[in-house]
């Protein structure tokens, strides 16, 4: 058996994002654990592209980020929501002017 | 982790108000995500499937490993090394999802190594031939596309994006399949014999790979009520069987089947009866690799301690230069 005293136990967690060409956005593609960034970014090569689906990659430790709650989506999106004046579709243009 | 847990909190427990809303969500087919609330039973079983499913790629890794060495080219040996780590990636991308449920995966990891969850019953079968290879591809990657495509309609965001990725890769691992049995069996009639011998020790655990008739499986109803499956076990076993079918009929096999038939009125290829006690005992750990399989992983998992060690002590002495550095 392993001596338990000579495993260290789970690696942290690191959340991986994969820039999938050029001139596009990071997305996130799942998270691999790793001792350090360095080898986090060997997982995250290894488990999320081995087939040229990224041409940049970041790693993040998962700890480091902080999300919205979904509880309190409904209010704290709302200002968004809530400004239909934001999209064009809101004004009224004579009919059969080309505005773009 | 047992397959057959009685829930741990029945739903009369649930607050009745939240629940009502899970589910309408479900019935709206939402996506749930790993913060959103949901009812403890739903979280248990996707623990229970999604670690299952991982558990699978991994020991799934063990048969195909088999034959590396012996592969008989270097375009076969590449394709198969290939293939062999996207199973790991297949084991880690599940893992990954199956953590977001509030579960370490060294949790899961260790309840697999104790011979206390389950994994697919098919790996627990030998690979005596090369054209074994050539099967597994083709049946049981197959069988799993069918039962993934599903899947990567499941309602849990993290599982279902799994599913996706993984479903692209495994389109790869069925065509090498089938593309080796497909030449062994134009090849000299000794490889034809091989490839058929090899379908008639395969085809049968592949069918139980959908698990048990629908009637006599405990989990089907409440994972379809939840939208984590959306096709019953029959449904996608008759899928396979009418997909596989006629692939074998272009290369010249026979299926190992005296019953099976074509039923003009539904379009289903008909199957015999399935030995559904071979299917129990295989899973009750009476298959004929089961103990090799997990001393196969135990011992992976014990030799590979030392590299776990060097890489956290790595770590830790990088980190320290780094803080010396900055003082």
């Amino acid at each position: 058996m392993a001596d338990e005293s000579t495993d260290p136990g789970q690696w942290p967690l690191w959340e991986v994002f994969t820039q999938p060409g050029d001139g596009k956005p990071h997305e996130h593609a799942g998270s691999v654990h790793a001792p350090d960034a360095e080898l986090a970014l060997q997982n995250a090569r290894d488990v999320y592209t081995r087939r040229g689906e990224a041409v940049s990659l970041w790693v993040v430790p998962s700890a480091a980020i902080t999300a919205s709650s979904p509880s309190d989506a409904g209010p704290f999106f709302e200002p968004g929501n809530d400004t239909p004046y934001r999209h064009p579709q809101f004004y009224k243009v004579p009919r059969g002017v080309k505005v773009f | 982790m047992t397959p057959r847990q009685t829930p741990s909190v029945p739903a009369a427990q649930e607050d009745p108000g939240k629940l009502a809303e899970f589910e309408a969500r479900i019935a709206r087919g939402e996506t749930i995500e790993p913060k959103d609330w949901m009812p403890e039973r739903y979280r248990k079983q996707l623990i229970r499937m999604m670690s299952q499913h991982a558990h699978s790629e991994v020991v799934g890794m063990l048969p195909e490993g088999n034959w590396i060495t012996r592969a008989p080219s270097l375009r076969r040996k590449m394709v198969l090394l290939a293939k062999v780590q996207d199973e790991a990636g297949h084991g880690l991308y599940i893992y990954c999802g199956t953590e977001t449920l509030g579960v370490d995966r060294s949790e899961l990891v260790d309840q697999l190594l104790a011979g206390k969850a389950k994994y697919s019953s098919i790996f627990n079968y030998p690979t005596l031939s090369w054209a074994d290879i050539g099967t597994i591809g083709w049946l049981v990657d197959g069988a799993a596309i069918v039962n993934q495509t599903m899947l990567a309609k499941a309602s849990y965001g993290p599982y279902a994006r799994a599913m996706i990725r993984i479903c692209k890769e495994e389109n790869f691992h069925k065509r090498q399949g089938y593309e080796l049995i497909a030449t062994l069996s134009r090849g000299t009639p000794a490889q034809k014999a091989m490839a058929q011998d090899s379908l008639n020790r395969w085809w049968w655990p592949s069918l139980m790979m959908f698990g048990p008739s629908d009637k006599d499986s405990p989990n089907s109803a409440e994972l379809m009520k939840w939208g984590v499956k959306r096709k019953s076990n029959d449904d996608l076993r008759q899928r396979f069987i009418n997909l596989t079918v006629p692939q074998a009929q272009a290369v010249g096999l026979t299926i190992p089947d005296p019953d099976l038939h074509y039923d003009e009125a539904s379009g289903d290829w008909i199957p015999g009866p399935i030995n559904w006690d071979e299917f129990h005992q295989v899973l009750a750990g009476n298959g004929p690799c089961n103990r090799q399989r997990m001393e196969a992983r135990r011992r992976a998992h014990e030799e590979g301690a030392w590299v776990r060690a060097a890489a956290a002590a790595y770590a830790a002495k990088q980190q320290g230069r780094r803080g010396a550095a900055a003082a």
